[in-house]
């Protein structure tokens, strides 16, 4: 996590000196033949809506829910030529993808998950906690595991050199942070609310405030990236990456509640939000059951 | 929304997954990221590859993940992925592709994990654009045999098998490129079968 923030975190990559961020301007045009500012987000929604209503209908028909988000979801206009075509093919996870790499405290430090104090002075912004649990989806707590996050400052802006939002970059926020589970899967940051920011989906798009989590679980199968929103967001109508789960249930589970039990005295807000990974495929030994910390295996 | 904590194991349903988006490119990569062994040790080799899209073109802003046994077939269970001591193989690496694609592993052969099976290092993709993350796997070329009886190589047509194996370079190294989309499509694996 850099120390301070400044105009190099925009020009290089400063952990492995690759320069793949650069790419906005000379990346090949890889785009279908859309012309994404002519687009209104009344087109946008109508498209949403269409395809909601689609669903809706299927549904009533007898057809299951869909608990992931769709990997062709037109509205979202990058996925157009960045989705499969062909149907996933269903394996037997063997051997390797039985297991998963193991992390511990050697990996990550403790303070990582205070994105508060990664620098001199305080960030500006709404200070929160947000806190839960990873469980498997057979309810078991994922113990001992990596959780990586990522988000925007207060103002929306991300320290990417590819974020040309005009809003404030904050001095004294980067906006990274990364956790290992304790034995009853819990997690938790100290971090900044992050504001809502426009992309270039569309005319007038802007996404919904969250933040990127990144979760490892017991078996390789179990690895995903997802994002957490908060409760009562105006944008999550208008949003294609929210819609593109295109079931209400499923896309509530990546909402957060507001907790005001948790909520800290004159100092933060507090979130919960559980995550819940894919169920597992290994036979699992008892000690593995009761749930090992990390750290233990080092 | 968020359930009671569940004391007994009980089915629950997964939290759906959501795009890497443009902007992890300061926090998921981090030093040494793509050496699961350092680059010129001994046994060492070079993954490399592109990544595609539907329309052919490298895309800049991709990321992919390897697990792997190590040279004798075995799993790793070591911590310290993030922070490599340079003697630990922890069987993990990162690597995000630069402006042509282009990503770049340091790594072993895997082992076959068990007597006989076809060894082969599994992947994870994630990119902007890419609603949720992806699974496939990449063989190594030779034992033709075991690649034969492999259970998911044999499920699959020829044209599709060979999205999954890599090429040997002359230095010893791996080729092998993933196309999100199109004629030669990577094949992409749903390990929940039936369930979804």
């Amino acid at each position: 996590m850099p120390e301070e923030i400044n105009v190099e975190i925009y020009k290089a990559d400063p952990l492995s000196g690759d320069t793949s961020d650069q790419a906005t301007e000379a990346a090949p045009r890889t785009h279908a033949p859309l012309d994404a500012a002519a687009e209104s987000q009344a087109d946008l929604s109508a498209e949403m809506h269409a395809l909601g209503e689609a669903y809706a209908q299927a549904v009533r028909n007898g057809a299951p829910a869909e608990v992931q988000p769709r990997l062709d979801y037109a509205p979202y206009r990058s996925s157009v030529l960045r989705h499969p075509t062909k149907d996933l093919h269903h394996a037997d996870p063997e051997t390797i993808e039985l297991y998963s790499p193991a992390f511990g405290h050697m990996d990550v430090h403790a303070l990582e998950s205070d994105l508060t104090i990664a620098h001199n002075g305080e960030p500006q912004g709404e200070r929160i906690v947000v806190s839960g649990r990873v469980l498997d989806g057979d309810g078991r707590p994922v113990a001992g595991q990596l959780v990586e996050i990522w988000q925007a400052n207060s103002s929306g802006r991300y320290i990417h050199k590819r974020d040309q939002h005009p809003a404030p970059i904050d001095p004294n926020f980067t906006g990274v942070g990364r956790c290992i589970t304790g034995a009853d899967g819990s997690y938790s940051f100290t971090t900044i609310k992050p504001g809502a920011y426009p992309w270039k989906n569309h005319l007038n798009a802007w996404r919904p405030a969250h933040i990127h989590f990144s979760l490892f679980g017991q078996e390789f199968t179990q690895r995903i990236v997802t994002q957490m929103y908060f409760p009562g967001d105006q944008l999550f109508p208008l949003d294609p990456i929210y819609q593109s789960i295109v079931d209400q249930d499923a896309r509530d589970r990546l909402v957060a509640t507001y907790n005001h039990e948790q909520t800290k005295p004159e100092w933060a807000l507090a979130y919960n939000w559980d995550i819940v990974l894919t169920g597992s495929k290994r036979t699992w030994t008892e000690n593995e059951a009761l749930g090992a910390a990390g750290d233990e295996n080092e | 929304m968020n359930r009671p904590i569940m004391t007994t194991p009980t089915k629950l349903t997964p939290t759906p997954g959501q795009t890497v988006g443009p902007f992890y490119g300061y926090a998921l990569p981090y030093a040494k990221d793509r050496e699961l062994l350092a680059p010129g040790s001994p046994g060492s080799i070079r993954l490399q590859g592109t990544v595609y899209d539907g329309a052919g073109h490298p895309i800049p802003d991709a990321i992919l993940e390897i697990w792997q046994a190590d040279a004798d077939g075995r799993v790793p269970q070591r911590t310290g992925s993030l922070v490599r001591d340079g003697y630990t193989f922890t069987g993990f690496g990162r690597s995000a592709v630069g402006n042509t694609g282009v990503f770049t592993f340091t790594t072993v052969n895997p082992g076959p994990t068990e007597e006989g099976a076809a060894p082969f290092i599994a992947v994870a993709v994630f990119a902007r654009g890419l609603m949720n993350r992806l699974f496939t796997r990449i063989y190594l070329p030779e034992n033709e045999e075991a690649l034969a009886a492999d259970p998911l190589l044999s499920s699959l047509a020829p044209e599709r098998r060979k999205t999954l194996i890599a090429r040997r370079d002359a230095d010893g190294g791996l080729t092998w490129d993933l196309r999100l989309q199109g004629e030669d499509e990577t094949v992409f694996l749903d390990f929940e079968g039936a369930s979804k």
